[in-house]
C-alpha cells in the first residue's frame, strides 16, 4: 500500500545554524494515527512545517504520491491540514464562518460553495450556533474546533494537530477528543499529552536530535522512552 | 474595555443594524459635515442634531445612558481648549467647541454600534479606500483583542515586582523594566505575525485575500440615505433661514 | 494629541484631507512593494502592539508616567512606508472605535502623525542610523516625531481660530518638550532591549530609494523647527493670525469656521498670507516628492 505521507532523509538546517531534523525517515499510511514524541526541541514542529512545504530542508517528501515543491503546493496543502497549537493565529479572520470559508475560497470555490463547506464542517464540530461570532469571544475549547472546522472545510485526507489539548480545560480535552476520535481522516498527531495520545493514536515515533530514535505502539514507546509523568515522591509536609 | 462593548453593541439586532454599512457610512459623514459647517445660534441647532441621533439610538435600541457616557471620552481634550477660550473671553466659542466635539464622537459612536467593524470595512472598500489599508485595519482590530490581553497579564507582573519598591524621584531600573516588557511584547507580537502567516499559507492562500461576504444596497438603505439627507438639510435651512 | 471633530475650520480640515489620502495612497503602494499582501498581518499585528504598549506606563518620577507613542519605532523596525501604513491604520481605529479624535480630522492627525511625525523620526535614523551616533539618531528621532507631530497640530488648531493665548502656548510648547523627550527615551530603551533579544527586528537604514521620504521627512522637521521658532519668537502673530483665518472663512458663509462669528476683522494682512504662503508650500514640497517618486519608480522599472 502506497503512504500517505512519505518522508525520505530529510536534513534541515536554520539560518543560526542549527541542524533541526537530521536524516529523518517517516511515513503514515491510510486509517493511521500516529503519535508524535520527543523533548522540546527535538525537531517535532520543523518536521510539521515540512509536510506542506512551509520550510523545505534537503531529502524527499510526498503526501498523497505528490513531492512536495513548488509546483504541487496549492494540491498538497488541499490534502493535509494543518492545526496549529496558537488557534488564535489560526482563526484569523473576523468572523467564524468568514474563517472556516477562507480555505476553501481560497481553493478557488465560489462564494455559495465556500460558505456550503464552511457551514457544513462547521455542523461536523458541534460549532454550526457560532458561525457568527468574532473569534474573539469564543472559549479556547470553541476555538480549537473552529479551527479544526476550518481545516475540514478543505476536505483533507490527513489531519496534522500539534499540541490540539494545550490551553483547554479537561472538560474541553475529553470532547477534543472525542471528536477527532469520530474524524476518519489518518492524522498526525504531535504533542506531550500522553494520554490523548493512547486515546487517539495506534503507533507512536519518537523523536530525538533531528531524527526519529524509536517507534512502535505507543505503550512501547512511552515505556521505552521513560515517556511518561510519574508519581512525585512527596514528604510529609507537603501533604498536610 | 471599550472596544469590547461597542463590538457586542455592533451585532444587535435592529432596523438601524440591517442598513447597509455603505449607507450609514454616508449618512455619518453627512451628519459630520453639516456639524462641521454649522456655524449660527449653535446652542439651538445643537439640540436638533441631538435629537437626530438619539432618535437614531432608540431605533436601534442601544442603552441610551452608557452611550452617552461612553461618547464623553472627548470631553477632557475639548475641556482644556473650552476653559482657555472662556478665560479669553469667548463662551459661546467654548460652548461650539464642546457641542460640536461631543456630538460628532457620539454620531461615530452610533454608527460603530449599529456596524460591526468588519462591515464597516467591507463597505469603505466598496466605496473606494485602498484595500491593503483597510486589511492592516482589520488584522490590527482583529488582534488587538489578542495582543492587548497578553500586555494586561505583563502589566500585572511587572506591577507585582514592583510594588515593594517604589521610588519618588526617577528610577532607572523600573524604566528598563518597562521596555524590556516591551521588546518580549514586540517579539511575541511578530511571532504572532510569523504564526497567522503560516497558518495562511497552510490553508492556501495565494497572496490575495478573498472573502465571503457580499453587500446588497436595498431600496431600504436607499431610504435610509434619503431620509438622512433630507432631515440633515432641513434642519440647516431651517437654522440658516429662521434662526 | 489626537484633534477631534469640531476644532478644525472646514478649509483646514478638507485641505488636510486632500493632502492626506494620496499620501496614504503612496505609502500603502511602497509598503507593497516592499511586503507582500501576505505582510499584511504583520503590519496589523504591529499596530495592535502599538495600542497595547500604550498600556504599560514607563515611570518618570513623582508619580508620573509616560507611554509609547510608537511612530520613530515602526520607521525603525518596518521602515517608514510600512510604518505609515501601520500609524494610518491605528488612527482610523482610533477615530472609529475610540472615538479618539475625529473622522474629518483624520485627514489632519494622518498628516501630522502617521506622515510628517513618522519622516521627521525617520530622518536621523536614516542619515546616521549605522554610524557611531547611533544611539544618538535614535533618541533624536523619537524626540523629533513627538515634536513635529504636536507642532504641526497646534498650528492647525491655530490656523482654524482656536484661542490661545501667548502663555498657553508657552506652556504647551514645554509640555511638548518633555513628552518629546520621554518618548526619545522610551524609543531608545526599546530598541536597545529588541536588538538584544533579536537584531532582525531592526531594519538597516537603507540608503536607495529613500531619497523621497527622506525629503518629506526633512521638510516635515523643517516646518517644525519654523513652526517652534514662530510661535516662541511672535506669540502674539500667533493669536493674531488665529482671527484672520477665522475671517477668511466667514466669507464663505455654508463653509465657514466653527468660530466664524466670534473673530476679529483684519482681514488684509501679512500673517494670512504668510500661513497661506506656508500651506501652499507644503502641499508644492510635497507634491514634488510624489512627482519624483513617480518619475524614480518609472525609470527603474523601464
Amino acid at each position: 500500500m502506497e503512504p500517505l505521507v512519505d518522508v525520505r532523509d530529510l536534513h534541515f538546517q536554520y539560518d543560526d545554524g542549527t541542524v533541526a531534523l537530521d536524516g529523518l525517515n517517516f511515513r503514515l499510511f491510510h486509517g493511521e494515527t500516529v503519535a508524535v514524541f520527543g523533548a522540546n526541541g527535538s525537531g517535532k514542529t520543523t518536521f510539521v512545517l515540512h509536510l506542506n512545504g512551509l520550510l523545505t530542508g534537503q531529502g524527499a517528501v510526498s503526501v498523497c504520491g505528490m513531492p512536495v515543491e513548488r509546483k504541487t503546493l496549492a494540491r498538497v496543502r488541499q490534502k493535509i491540514g494543518l492545526v496549529f497549537q496558537d488557534s488564535d493565529n489560526q482563526l484569523f479572520m473576523p468572523t467564524v464562518i468568514e474563517d472556516v470559508a477562507f480555505g476553501p475560497l481560497n481553493l478557488g470555490l465560489d462564494r455559495d460553495e465556500a460558505q456550503a463547506r464552511a457551514h457544513a464542517a462547521l455542523d461536523e464540530v458541534g460549532m454550526a450556533h457560532v458561525s457568527g461570532k468574532a473569534p474573539y469571544h469564543l472559549s479556547a475549547g470553541e476555538k480549537k474546533r473552529v479551527a479544526i472546522a476550518g481545516i475540514l472545510a478543505m476536505r483533507p485526507e490527513i489531519l496534522v494537530l500539534d499540541e490540539p489539548t494545550t490551553f483547554l480545560d479537561p472538560p474541553g480535552q475529553t470532547a477534543l477528543l472525542e471528536l477527532l476520535d469520530r474524524l476518519p481522516q489518518a492524522k498526525i498527531l504531535v504533542t506531550h499529552d500522553v494520554d490523548c495520545a493512547r486515546v487517539l493514536a495506534n503507533r507512536a515515533v519518537f523523536f530525538d536530535k533531528g531524527r526519529i530514535a524509536g517507534e512502535g505502539s505507543v505503550e512501547e514507546v512511552i515505556a521505552r522512552f521513560h515517556w511518561d509523568r510519574t508519581p512525585l515522591k512527596r514528604s510529609a509536609s507537603s501533604r498536610s | 474595555m471599550h472596544h469590547v462593548v461597542l463590538d457586542r453593541w455592533s451585532r444587535g439586532a435592529s432596523v438601524i443594524h440591517r442598513r447597509d454599512a455603505r449607507a450609514k457610512t454616508v449618512a455619518t459623514l453627512m451628519f459630520l459635515v453639516a456639524l462641521a459647517t454649522a456655524h449660527r445660534s449653535f446652542l439651538t441647532v445643537g439640540l436638533g442634531y441631538f435629537a437626530i441621533l438619539v432618535a437614531v439610538m432608540i431605533a436601534a435600541r442601544l442603552p441610551l445612558g452608557a452611550a452617552l457616557a461612553r461618547a464623553a471620552v472627548v470631553l477632557p481634550f475639548t475641556a482644556v481648549f473650552a476653559v482657555i477660550s472662556l478665560a479669553a473671553g469667548e463662551p459661546l466659542a467654548a460652548m461650539a467647541l464642546v457641542e460640536k466635539s461631543y456630538l460628532s464622537a457620539l454620531a461615530v459612536l452610533v454608527l460603530l454600534s449599529t456596524t460591526p467593524l468588519p462591515e464597516l470595512l467591507h463597505g469603505l472598500e466598496h466605496m473606494g479606500v485602498p484595500r491593503y489599508l483597510l486589511m492592516v485595519v482589520q488584522f490590527l482590530y482583529r488582534y488587538l483583542f489578542v495582543i492587548s490581553e497578553e500586555a494586561q497579564h505583563m502589566r500585572a507582573a511587572a506591577q507585582a515586582k514592583s510594588a515593594s519598591m517604589r521610588r519618588v524621584l526617577f528610577d532607572r531600573s523600573k524604566f528598563g523594566a518597562a521596555a524590556g516588557a516591551l521588546g518580549v511584547l514586540f517579539a511575541r507580537s511578530y511571532a504572532h505575525a510569523d504564526g497567522i502567516h503560516q497558518a495562511m499559507l497552510a490553508r492556501g492562500f495565494q497572496d490575495r485575500f478573498r472573502t465571503l461576504s457580499r453587500h446588497a444596497f436595498r431600496r431600504a438603505d436607499a431610504v435610509f440615505v434619503m431620509a438622512a439627507v433630507v432631515l440633515l438639510a432641513g434642519a440647516r435651512f431651517f437654522a440658516e433661514v429662521w434662526i | 494629541m489626537h484633534i477631534p471633530d469640531g476644532f478644525l475650520a472646514t478649509p483646514v480640515w478638507a485641505a488636510l484631507d486632500i493632502t492626506a489620502a494620496p499620501a496614504v495612497g503612496y505609502l500603502a503602494r511602497r509598503a507593497q512593494r516592499g511586503l507582500q499582501q501576505s505582510k499584511v498581518p504583520l503590519l496589523g499585528v504591529m499596530g495592535a502592539f502599538v495600542f497595547a504598549a500604550q498600556m504599560i506606563n514607563f515611570p518618570v518620577g513623582l508619580g508620573t508616567s509616560g507611554h509609547l507613542v510608537g511612530a520613530a519605532l515602526l520607521a525603525y523596525t518596518l521602515g517608514p512606508a510600512a510604518a505609515g501604513v501601520v500609524l494610518t491604520a491605528i488612527l482610523t481605529v482610533q477615530a472609529l472605535v475610540f472615538q479618539d479624535g475625529g473622522v474629518l480630522a483624520l485627514g489632519a492627525n494622518v498628516t501630522n502623525m502617521a506622515i510628517m511625525g513618522m519622516l521627521a523620526g525617520y530622518l536621523p535614523f536614516h542619515l546616521w542610523g549605522t554610524g557611531r551616533w547611533r544611539r544618538q539618531a535614535i533618541f533624536l528621532g523619537g524626540f523629533l516625531s513627538v515634536l513635529t507631530s504636536a507642532v504641526l497640530a497646534l498650528s492647525e488648531l491655530l490656523l482654524s481660530g482656536v484661542a490661545m493665548p501667548a502663555a498657553v502656548l508657552r506652556i504647551s510648547f514645554g509640555l511638548f518638550a518633555v513628552s518629546a523627550v520621554l518618548e526619545g527615551a522610551i524609543t531608545l530603551a526599546i530598541m536597545q532591549a529588541l536588538e538584544s533579544i533579536n537584531p532582525d527586528f531592526v531594519r538597516k537604514p537603507q540608503l536607495n530609494g529613500g531619497r523621497v521620504l527622506g525629503g518629506v521627512g526633512l521638510a516635515a522637521m523643517f516646518l517644525a523647527v519654523v513652526g517652534v521658532a514662530f510661535a516662541s519668537t511672535h506669540p502674539d502673530g500667533i493669536w493674531k493670525l488665529a482671527g484672520e483665518t477665522g475671517i477668511a472663512s466667514h466669507a464663505k458663509a455654508l463653509l465657514a469656521a466653527p468660530l466664524a462669528d466670534y473673530q476679529l476683522d483684519v482681514l488684509h494682512s501679512i500673517w494670512l498670507r504668510k500661513a497661506g504662503a506656508g500651506l501652499a508650500g507644503v502641499t508644492l514640497i510635497y507634491g514634488a516628492c510624489i512627482l519624483c517618486g513617480r518619475l524614480l519608480a518609472r525609470q527603474r522599472g523601464a
